[in-house]
């Protein structure tokens, strides 16, 4: 189970990113909770200055802009 | 989001092939595309005015009249700006991919005041930056000990010298302008970040941002290896967001700088806006506050006030304050900024923006 967060406010590029994490998970058949993370003081906790960020079990992997979708899959099944 | 789609149409027989493998292709062919892409850019750009003349001559008005006036203004500039934005764009998205404001913050944290203030207004035209991510930018800056002063020396710079208003200002209304407003636009941001910074009012910060930087600590973020290929395929999708982002307020840009181009007597404009009335920068900037455009959308209209004789400070100062002062990025600031320091950070750029017209206004009216 992959605990999965993706840190930004409610921009549009944040909402992307989640849905793209959401089928990526989908697509490799990988248990993934997903969740959004909004809260200012939250995402700044994760040391990111730019938005959206990912970040899986506890370690961010991406920061600022679109994620590209190869290395989602490979963040997703290391 | 079309490789999303294209992914979705794998068969799950297929599951083991990523994506990614049938998209890589070779490096040669990259650069070879983008240099065939850009001559050919070049060659319908020239072909841009000829065209364009032969089209409004088609039109049922007669060149001369107001509206044969407006119309030629529209379509001629139309696809020159979108072009034009495209290219700039595109070349920024790959110089941008050298820079992330989290590089940016490590180099800037522990930088002193003055030379601080300087790199980061430098920093704030070539890191990747939008308004949506201000404020976790914002905290980041703040969280990583970076002084208040050099952070806003950024934040100014970031919104009002950008790549789409530089790219913009040299193709329509020329170099000289472009470069003037660079110096001028980086001189506002470092000195109004100086101040800032002088006035020691970390303490106007809301008090969950100065807890967050008591408990400081940042943790690393990974550092992608990127190839070439990847720029420009990272020029490419900025360019292809940006584009799709701005091209409604360049069309409404367009049809407003027609409109005045076609039906704004020349007399008027220089008396409202010429250097002579004094009173034009102060409310040039008023006017701009509230208004909410980006650059795109903007500087068609600085063409077409120049092109009718508004005076260059006046008109320069009316697009700094519409890029740098907008209600709603005040509104977003909030969250992270007491009313006190917001009030200070819009009276110091307001004045450092004054300073520019009325300067420009003398030097050059």
């Amino acid at each position: 189970m992959k605990d999965v967060k993706v840190l930004g406010p409610g921009c549009k590029r944040c909402e992307t990113t989640e849905a793209m994490v959401r089928n990526a998970a989908e697509r490799l058949g990988i248990d993934a909770k997903v969740q959004k993370v909004t809260d200012y003081a939250e995402i700044a906790r994760y040391g990111v200055a730019s938005t959206p960020g990912i970040v899986i079990d506890g370690k961010l992997v991406h920061a600022g802009g679109l994620p590209r979708e190869e290395k989602l899959e490979e963040w997703l099944t290391a | 989001m079309s490789a999303s789609h294209l992914a979705e149409s794998v068969t799950p027989a297929a599951g083991s092939v990523t994506p990614a493998a049938g998209r890589r292709s070779s490096p040669l062919l990259w650069y070879g595309g983008t240099v065939l892409v850009l001559a050919l850019w070049l060659a319908v750009y020239i072909g841009l005015r000829p065209a364009a003349d032969a089209l409004t001559g088609f039109l049922p008005v007669a060149r001369e009249s107001r509206l044969g006036e407006a119309l030629a203004f529209f379509l001629y500039d139309t696809p020159k700006v979108l072009m034009l934005l495209a290219l700039v764009v595109f070349v920024m998205g790959v110089v941008q991919s050298f820079f992330s404001p989290e590089k940016t913050r490590a180099f800037l944290s522990g930088r002193r005041e003055g030379a601080g203030n300087v790199m980061a207004a430098g920093l704030g035209i070539l890191t990747p930056f939008c308004s949506c991510s201000a404020i976790p930018l914002f905290i980041g800056f703040v969280q990583a000990g970076i002084p208040l002063g050099v952070t806003f020396s950024f934040l100014i710079a970031a919104p009002m010298v950008n790549e789409v208003a530089l790219g913009l200002l040299f193709g329509l209304v020329g170099w000289q302008v472009a470069l003037l407003y660079l110096a001028f636009g980086l001189g506002v941001a470092i000195v109004s970040g100086w101040v800032i910074g002088r006035l020691h009012i970390e303490s106007w910060l809301q008090d969950w941002v100065r807890e967050l930087n008591a408990t400081g600590g940042c943790c690393r973020v990974p550092e992608d290896e990127i190839t070439g290929v990847e720029r420009l395929r990272e020029g490419l999708a900025s360019m292809r967001e940006i584009v799709g982002r701005v091209w409604l307020w360049i069309l409404a840009g367009i049809a407003v700088g027609a409109g005045i181009h076609g039906y704004v007597p020349a007399e008027l404009m220089a008396r409202i806006m010429g250097a002579e009335a004094w009173w034009s920068v102060p409310a040039a900037i008023g006017l701009g506050i509230p208004m909410y455009s980006n650059a795109a959308g903007i500087i068609p209209v600085v063409e077409a006030l120049l092109d009718k004789g508004a005076a260059l400070g006046t008109t320069l100062a009316f697009m700094m304050s519409v890029l740098a002062l907008s209600l709603p990025e005040i509104v977003i600031l909030k969250k992270v900024l007491k009313g006190r320091l917001i009030a200070v950070f819009v009276a110091i750029v307001g004045t450092g923006i004054l300073s520019v017209g009325f300067l420009f206004n003398v030097l050059f009216g």
